[in-house]
């Protein structure tokens, strides 16, 4: 490790509502790679989107080389030598390589582009690297991980001194993954500053110097990463906080007989051989990082998505579920985590949202029964205690929290007795939250089974009678609550095969 | 895994690549049609025929190159059919009704077609309407304007032979008795000119990056709404240049008309490659497209087919085309 390269000190940012971050400090060598870790929401995104100018910050100051900096948007930072190779690629599928490492800077001759000019200069990037890539491919006809070399060739020619990876491992094969170490160990040997944002913990030792880890928008520590232990980081990552009333018991019988059970489930990279049963009045909590794949098995459960395989029973009997009519009908509802885009019709009334699933038991001859339909909206107003002036009131002027209830009336008035909730208190304030918890309490109370998957800690524990622990697509833990700890979901959800 | 996605010896032939598989198909199918109707009918084979597919052929042409560049940035420019109605009636108007030079005419032409484009790129880019609604908005808006200037009249344009007539020979040309497709070279020019623009400029490059990944090419530092608002302007000028092209091919245009239009040329682009949803398309594709969207129009009422039938025909034809646009699409997903 060489001279510092960049400091981030005192960093403040805040959204309305949300102080994300508070007061964070990151320093970055020559030559070293150094890990941002911390779990989900915990700021990682925002404070590199504050370094290369996408957010604006509110207090605090960045020094690169020497000079405090303030970009203003991420070309400013990227012609300074600060790059970002994000996550979810930002590539023009439709040019060729060259084209896309060279947009918005073209090689030109005269009023022309000289795209020969540019695949050789691409050539020779990618030989700088040790890659194979033709720079006459189209982009979208590279596999993902090359598609990730791509945008490190362009990094590079942006002359960066400082380059963040996003979660760069995310799809890459294993194969792929060691490519992409060596070109990082390479990047470090010529001095560049490395700022490497991953979940897996064993990746963090293998390729990092140090890691800084964060929590709750706030800097909780840098450590030199071989001096530490995977349960040293882990506990810096959960910390101590004394969460509000978690569940310390399940209140499901050990006998209560099993409603759903899945087997060997696949779907694609994102689900990969799945089990797990779902007991009556149980709330089966998933519990993972971004990208665990949770919402891709619902997803694939539900019949959104095609399965490639994988047995389901409902109630004991194997069902055959490839649309979300079929999984409707076998009385299973799906809460998105995305309810704007799956969840309910915003231009539409609370009456004609909690009907939407169950239309035709509202069907008068031809014609929707209105007066039905009010009643029964009523009802489930009433029962929810969704705040709304009347049932003729547009969804769209309703709060988070009360659309969530719009959305629980509509798979119950269709009578569904499985219930799969993403992220049920994503937006929603503090107040309506606890509103929803006691809600999902009544409704097992009730007989109902609930699937909840949850990227909070805190709701997992308070909410879950068992929890399944996903990573990368796989099952990699399940613990029954009494036996679950912050550090222990922790671990499971950081487990590689 | 391996480094590219499978294709057949077919699709990876470079030769194949480099051409484009959709363009291949459309030279074929387009070769097939021509032998077709040349067998099925004596009046197709004759000289007349083809100039009368040519007329068809350069408005649509002009037309669909302009419409190619919106396709490409993702959105469709709906108001290229009653617009080019509506540019050729003020144009024809001053020239007839106010005695105006007919170059002024030509020139306030070409002028309404940008201007209209202008307007389209800015409600599109800045105004951040769907393009579907913005230019169905204009579209309609031309369709009246056009009704307005003339107060309803119909106009032609100078006659071949009259003093102003000169306007007709731009495109088909009298040598000694012979009349020559002259229009055809005005089309290949373009067709180049526009093509290199395209794929060797960045104004064409950054179009295409606008279609592919529109917050890709923000982020690049790319001023996406400068090259959007290009898109609707280059297929404004287009539209003014399909409207001499019509004005000249055929006799009188009656206001409020050129509705359906845009269709034939959107379609044609489509049938050449272009996609709806942004980021792929070539000049040369649509030429071709355009050449059989014309070709059906000349040869389907030669071989006795009704009118009502022709239009069932070309539906049919775009459905396939566009089934073609979405399999490909699955294919890069």
């Amino acid at each position: 490790m060489g001279d510092v390269i960049l400091t981030m000190k005192g960093i403040d940012k805040s959204f309305p509502g949300v102080h994300a971050l508070d007061h964070v400090d990151l320093e970055i060598k020559k030559g070293e790679v150094h890990a941002l870790m911390g779990e989900n929401g915990a700021g990682k995104s925002t404070l590199m989107k504050v370094l290369t100018g996408i957010y604006s910050k509110d207090e605090g100051t960045i020094t690169y080389e020497g000079k405090e900096v303030e970009f203003s948007n991420p070309r400013e930072a990227q012609d300074a030598g600060i790059v970002i190779v994000h996550q979810e690629l930002n590539m023009l599928g439709h040019l060729t390589v060259a084209q896309n490492i060279f947009i918005g800077r073209e090689i030109m001759n005269g009023k022309l582009i000289d795209d020969k000019r540019m695949n050789e200069e691409a050539r020779k990037l990618f030989d700088q690297l040790g890659i194979d890539i033709d720079p006459k491919e189209t982009m979208s006809r590279l596999t993902v991980g090359k598609q990730q070399m791509c945008e490190i060739a362009k990094a590079i020619s942006h002359e960066a001194k400082v380059i963040v990876f996003d979660e760069p491992s995310a799809a890459l094969t294993e194969a792929e993954i060691e490519e992409l170490f060596k070109i990082i160990r390479d990047l470090r040997d010529k001095q560049l500053g490395i700022v490497y944002i991953s979940h897996r913990m064993d990746e963090i030792k293998v390729i990092t110097d140090r890691v800084t880890v964060m929590r709750d928008g706030g800097y909780v520590g840098t450590l030199i990463t071989k001096d530490c232990t995977k349960d040293d980081i882990i506990n810096m990552m959960v910390g101590r906080v004394i969460y509000e009333d978690p569940k310390t018991e399940s209140a499901v019988a050990k006998d209560a007989p099993v409603v759903l059970k899945v087997e060997h489930l696949n779907a694609g990279r994102m689900v990969r051989d799945v089990s797990f049963e779902l007991r009556k009045g149980e709330i089966l909590g998933f519990s993972g990082l971004m990208g665990a794949g949770r919402t891709e098995t619902a997803r694939a459960l539900f019949g959104a998505d095609p399965k490639e395989s994988g047995d389901v029973y409902v109630n004991g009997q194997k069902v055959e579920i490839k649309t979300p009519q079929d999984a409707v009908k076998c009385g299973i509802g799906y809460l998105s985590e995305d309810r704007k885009r799956y969840g309910i019709v915003v231009a539409k009334t609370v009456a004609e949202n909690s009907t939407m699933a169950s239309l035709e038991n509202y069907m008068k001859g031809l014609f929707i029964d209105k007066k039905k339909e009010c009643q029964v909206a009523q009802e489930y107003v009433e029962t929810l205690k969704t705040k709304t002036p009347g049932v003729d009131q547009l969804v769209v002027n309703l709060s988070g929290g009360n659309q969530q209830k719009v959305v629980i009336a509509k798979w119950l008035v269709r009578n569904c007795d499985i219930l799969i909730f993403d992220e049920p208190t994503r937006g929603i304030d503090v107040g309506a939250k606890s509103e929803i918890y006691q809600l999902m309490n009544e409704l097992v109370a009730e007989g109902k089974s609930i699937i909840m998957i949850s990227s909070e800690m805190t709701e997992i524990l308070r909410m879950s009678d068992r929890i399944v622990v996903m990573c990368e697509g796989r099952k990699t833990g399940e613990l029954d609550i009494a036996e679950a700890t912050q550090e222990r979901i922790m671990h499971a959800a950081t487990l590689r095969d | 895994m391996t480094d590219k996605k499978q294709g057949n010896a077919f699709t990876n032939n470079p030769i194949v690549r480099a051409v484009g598989v959709q363009k291949i198909v459309v030279v074929i199918v387009l070769i097939a049609l021509v032998l077709f109707f040349c067998v099925k009918s004596t009046s197709f084979r004759q000289y007349t025929t083809i100039l009368s597919i040519m007329d068809y052929t350069y408005y649509l042409a002009f037309l669909g190159m302009g419409v190619t560049f919106c396709l490409i940035t993702g959105g469709v420019d709906l108001s290229i059919g009653t617009g080019m109605f509506c540019y050729a009636l003020i144009g024809g108007y001053l020239i007839n009704q106010k005695h105006a030079p007919v170059i002024v005419g030509i020139l306030v032409t070409i002028l309404c077609g940008l201007i209209m484009g202008t307007i389209n790129g800015l409600i599109v880019s800045k105004g951040g309407h769907a393009p579907f609604l913005a230019t169905l908005c204009t579209m309609m808006i031309a369709r009246g304007l056009g009704s307005i200037i003339t107060g309803g009249a119909s106009i032609t344009w100078p006659v071949a032979g009259s003093p102003n007539g000169w306007t007709r020979t731009l495109f088909k040309i009298d040598m000694g008795g012979t009349k020559l497709p002259l229009g055809f070279l005005w089309v290949l020019i373009l067709a180049v000119v526009m093509s290199i623009f395209l794929n060797k400029t960045r104004p064409g490059r950054y179009i295409i990056a606008i279609g592919s990944n529109k917050e890709a090419t923000r982020l690049s530092g790319i001023n996406v709404p400068v090259y959007q608002t290009l898109a609707y302007v280059i297929s404004g000028f287009f539209t003014g240049l399909a409207a001499l092209a019509y004005s000249s091919a055929f006799q009188s245009m009656t206001p409020g008309g050129g509705g359906g239009i845009e269709l034939n040329a959107i379609g044609g682009a489509i049938i050449g490659g272009t996609s709806m949803n942004g980021g792929s398309g070539t000049i040369a594709g649509t030429i071709l497209g355009v050449f059989i969207m014309s070709v059906l129009q000349a040869g389907l009422p030669l071989i006795n087919i009704q009118a009502n039938w022709q239009q069932i025909i070309i539906g049919v034809v775009l459905i396939v085309a566009v089934y073609i646009d979405v399999l490909k699409n699955k294919k890069l997903a």
